[in-house]
């Protein structure tokens, strides 16, 4: 696993050129060029142990070996350092909640009666959020902000299985949204049997009815406004929410932990004809061939390997390895909030020890999560056309003594200063007593 | 598994059992000071004399059986010294007997070939909640607060250990051999806590680390306010907090002068009314005699700095800060008091008492001259407390503070050994030193590494390679089998 590690030393003047975005005296957009790297691009070369990368216009204009560079290119020597794409953020809800004790703060879930599945947390990403430029920081570009169900309601009704939907959101920038409702996110298991009212037989049964009246909704709506149709079972809301879920436009993704259960998820998602992810999945390593088979991604917490509820009885370190090695889609999930854990390169690297494949855990960072959310059209991989969003890393990106040396979103250098880091230098810098009573 | 414990903190206690003091038996002040013409004083009822007994539920511990042993070829990181490269660890009954270059085994040794591997000493886990909060995470097996009232300083950790817990073997794999269970952080005095080896036992004595203190837990901020103050009861503010330890303390003052009166007139042959025993007040005198240490959950510096004027008003010393966010504002102030740091490196802005919790924390100390460590509060991060010590070496680095191997490993081993009063008995590996040992696969700060054997008092108590030395609790009989990679 040792790689080269060669340090990276950014020109000021090509550093301060990319955060303005390299736009040339004349107006033209000037071409900036990574030159020297060891590129992971995550598509078909997949590894370019000696690489070029082109960039115009906050894209990837080209990629290889050797590539021509145009004269006035504002060039960065990587010297040799890795370059992968920005890692995604799978699953966090990093930009919807600032400090999770403070209640104010918290945007992660409603405890209304009024929404389960419209729950939309695109309206709460805060691009202001102190967090964000501390997880920008560890190599992250873009993250996927997912709602979460509460266990308690103020006013429970057994409708109200759905956390809500998810949304990706790009590190930079004051609109940062990157694509909206990415998935619909559905507890089941014991969390889910205990909001539908207790009992996994209550959960299944539920949902199947539910997922019928929003087709008869979808079917008749001019009766639903003429008052013309039979009571649903959710609000006007929740079933316009519904509607890309059922007719498989939206994936549906579903928390669920033991294997009976992700069985049962299995068989609903083929019989209702949806599109879903499985999330936490702790025992789907047992049912590697069959989630493999159905072409279902699964969404997966490295470190959950204890048996941490009755349903949770088989997790283990090798979920990962064991999934991807049946030919799974995996992505590794974030550190929920980040403040137990600042990027979730770390979760990547212990997955390798446990028998993922190294490439394998950059994927399961990069391209799989954006495939997963539905960005992989623009994020993910470094392939022209595709935003511009890179990290050069000063060593192995998973390794506990690596940090990027530059973090780039749509073309731009991004800063790698942190509040953190503000505490840091002023208490360092003050030594004892940074206060020393304005004598 | 969505939702992390958000705010169990930690509290405990370890009896201090300082040489000569008193023995099961017979009150020890009485033999201190004998009195001629004193009637031998009769002792008081079994249970009523609180300093008859300091150690009613004793270790029934005993190392599991080893041999001599050499491990060769290993790239050490002693804890107690510089790096050694291409060195020899040898232990023998249980104890470290010799490290260095090129000894000589002895004969009969068993010899471990770890090339290519590092070893350390055993990790020690300061503040954990193993067996107190347990997988599975039922409400049945939720035991870390007597959240009932602001000061339980008469419960005991080791009484809610469920020694089945499958959690502890996880954080063997992890390279962990001792590790201090605490109540958790809803009192301001939570209870007492209790040092631990880590390894399979039926009953809680049977994993009590022999001879280590005890601790009480205490805790500052918002937990105890939040709790009690939602109860319409005091403390609902940090002045309440404070108001709360005082009395605490006062009552403890109150409580060890009547006994000594009692002691002393029963000394004179005087005639004499004994207090009633009260195990509350118990542990906060035992505190203030010095046989019980602090272990203080604390995320800011301006609250640290006012309990340890508390500490200073009612004559008593905290071993350790706990969380301690921001023990790196108060740096030279907990190093001139010699009180320990027990924290993270990477969690933070969990609550607004940590938001300022920085990744140099640790090495911030460190350059100061303060007693640093980690920890992990979390049955997961105790898996990997080697990795959140690279992380916060590598942090310190790229501060400027040149924070080295054998200085990081400190932070995981030794230091805190210290801030538990075991550092006498293990968390380095030295000579006379319990043979609490760990051989990784690979530089223990790399996220790659594994623990690839674990000894706990120079016996096998985990070996990667090995099925049969990777120990299941009770609990994990007859699960799905979780078989292995092909």
């Amino acid at each position: 696993m040792t790689r080269a590690l060669v340090s990276l030393l950014l020109a000021t003047s090509a550093a301060l050129a990319l955060a303005q975005g390299a736009i040339a005296a004349d107006g033209q957009t000037k071409t900036t060029a990574i030159v020297n790297a060891h590129v992971y691009t995550m598509n078909e070369a997949f590894e370019l142990p000696s690489g070029d990368i082109l960039i115009q216009n906050g894209k990837i204009a080209a990629v290889g070996p050797h590539l021509a560079i145009p004269k006035d290119a504002t060039v960065i020597d990587a010297q040799g350092a890795i370059v992968t794409p920005g890692l995604i953020a799978a699953n966090t809800q990093l930009g919807i909640v600032e400090v999770e004790g403070v209640e104010n703060t918290n945007d992660s879930a409603t405890a209304s009666d009024a929404l389960s599945a419209a729950f939309d947390v695109q309206y709460a990403v805060n691009s202001d959020s102190l967090v964000i430029p501390i997880i920008r920081r560890t190599g992250v570009t873009d993250a996927v902000a997912t709602p979460t169900l509460l266990s308690e309601r103020r006013h429970p009704r057994k409708d109200m299985l759905f956390a809500g939907q998810s949304a990706v959101f790009t590190l930079a920038g004051i609109s940062p949204v990157e694509r909206a409702k990415a998935a619909m996110v559905l507890d089941m298991g014991e969390q889910g049997a205990g909001a539908a009212g207790g009992g996994r037989g209550a959960e299944f049964v539920l949902l199947r009815a539910m997922f019928d009246d929003v087709r008869h909704f979808a079917k008749n709506r001019a009766a639903y406004e003429r008052n013309q149709t039979p009571v649903y079972s959710l609000s006007h809301e929740d079933l316009e929410a519904l509607i890309s879920v059922v007719e498989g436009r939206e994936p549906l993704m579903v928390s669920v932990h033991r294997a009976a259960d992700i069985l049962q998820v299995l068989k609903l998602a083929k019989e209702e004809h949806l599109k879903i992810i499985l999330e936490g999945a702790e025992e789907a390593w047992r049912l590697a061939p069959e989630i493999a088979a159905a072409g279902v991604p699964v969404v997966l917490d490295e470190e959950a390997d204890r048996p941490s509820s009755f349903e949770t009885l088989g997790a283990s370190l090798e979920n990962a390895a064991r999934l991807n090695a049946a030919g799974v889609k995996i992505a590794l999930e974030s550190p929920r909030l980040f403040t137990g854990g600042r990027t979730p390169r770390f979760a990547a690297g212990r997955a390798v020890a446990h028998g993922l494949p190294y490439g394998a855990a950059l994927v399961a960072l990069t391209i799989s999560p954006a495939e997963i959310w539905g960005v992989s059209d623009h994020l993910g991989s470094i392939a022209p056309g595709k935003d511009a969003n890179l990290v050069i890393w000063n060593g192995d990106p998973l390794e506990t003594s690596t940090a990027p040396t530059l973090v780039m979103i749509k073309g731009k250098a991004q800063s790698l200063r942190s509040r953190d880091l503000d505490l840091r230098d002023k208490y360092l810098q003050a030594g004892a007593d940074p206060h020393p009573a304005y004598p | 598994m969505l939702a992390r414990r958000l705010i169990c903190l930690c509290a405990g206690v370890a009896l201090l059992l300082l040489a000569g003091c008193e023995t099961a038996g017979g009150p020890a002040k009485v033999e201190a000071t004998p009195i001629a013409a004193a009637k031998p004083a009769k002792a008081l009822p079994p249970g009523l004399d609180p300093f008859a007994n300091p150690d009613p539920f004793p270790s029934t511990y005993r190392p599991l059986p080893s041999k001599p042993m050499a491990i060769i070829n290993a790239h050490i990181l002693t804890a107690a010294g510089p790096e050694i490269t291409d060195g020899v660890v040898l232990m023998a009954n249980g104890k470290i007997t010799a490290v260095g270059v090129g000894l000589a085994v002895p004969e009969g040794a068993v010899v471990i070939d770890a090339k290519g591997e590092w070893v350390t000493p055993g990790l020690i886990d300061p503040h954990s909640h193993l067996g107190v909060y347990a997988s599975p995470e039922v409400e049945a097996q939720s035991d870390g607060n007597e959240a009932t009232d602001p000061n339980t300083a008469q419960v005991w950790a080791e009484h809610s250990v469920w020694p089945q817990d499958p959690q502890f073997t996880r954080a063997l794999a992890g390279g962990v051999t001792t590790l201090e269970i605490l109540p958790g952080s809803a009192n301001l005095f939570g209870g007492r806590s209790v040092v631990l080896k880590n390894v399979l036992a039926t009953t809680v004595q049977g994993m009590k680390f022999p001879g280590a203190p005890y601790d009480l837990k205490m805790a500052c901020g918002e937990n105890p306010k939040r709790v009690y103050g939602s109860r319409g009861r005091s403390p609902s503010t940090l002045m309440g907090n404070v108001a709360g330890y005082r009395a605490g303390w006062i009552n403890a003052r109150d409580y060890l002068r009547r006994w000594d009166d009692y002691h002393d007139k029963i000394a004179k042959g005087e005639k004499a009314e004994p207090p009633k025993r009260d195990l509350q007040l118990d542990t906060l005198a035992g505190v203030l005699k010095g046989e019980i240490r602090i272990q203080n959950h604390c995320y800011r510096a301006d609250e640290m700095a006012q309990m340890i004027d508390i500490s200073h008003e009612f004559g008593f010393h905290i071993a350790a800060f706990h969380h301690a966010s921001e023990s790196y504002k108060i740096a030279a102030l907990l190093a001139k008091e010699g009180i320990c740091s027990v924290t993270w490196t990477q969690w933070f802005g969990f609550k607004m008492e940590s938001i300022d919790g920085i990744e140099e924390n640790v090495a911030m100390l460190d350059h100061a001259g303060a007693c640093a460590t980690l920890s992990s509060d979390d049955a997961d991060l105790i898996q990997h407390l080697n990795q959140e010590a690279g992380l916060a070496m590598a942090a310190g680095n790229r501060a400027g503070l040149k924070v080295d191997r054998p200085e990081a490993i400190k932070w995981i081993t030794l230091n805190p050994a210290k801030a538990l009063g075991i550092d006498a008995k293990t968390g380095s590996l030295e000579p006379g030193k319990m043979a609490d040992v760990v051989v990784w696969t690979r530089d223990p700060f790399s996220v790659y590494a594994l623990a690839d054997k674990v000894y706990i008092d120079g016996a096998l108590a985990y070996d990667l390679k090995d099925p049969k030395l990777h120990p299941k609790t009770d609990f994990e009989l007859g699960l799905p089998s979780q078989g292995a990679l092909q």
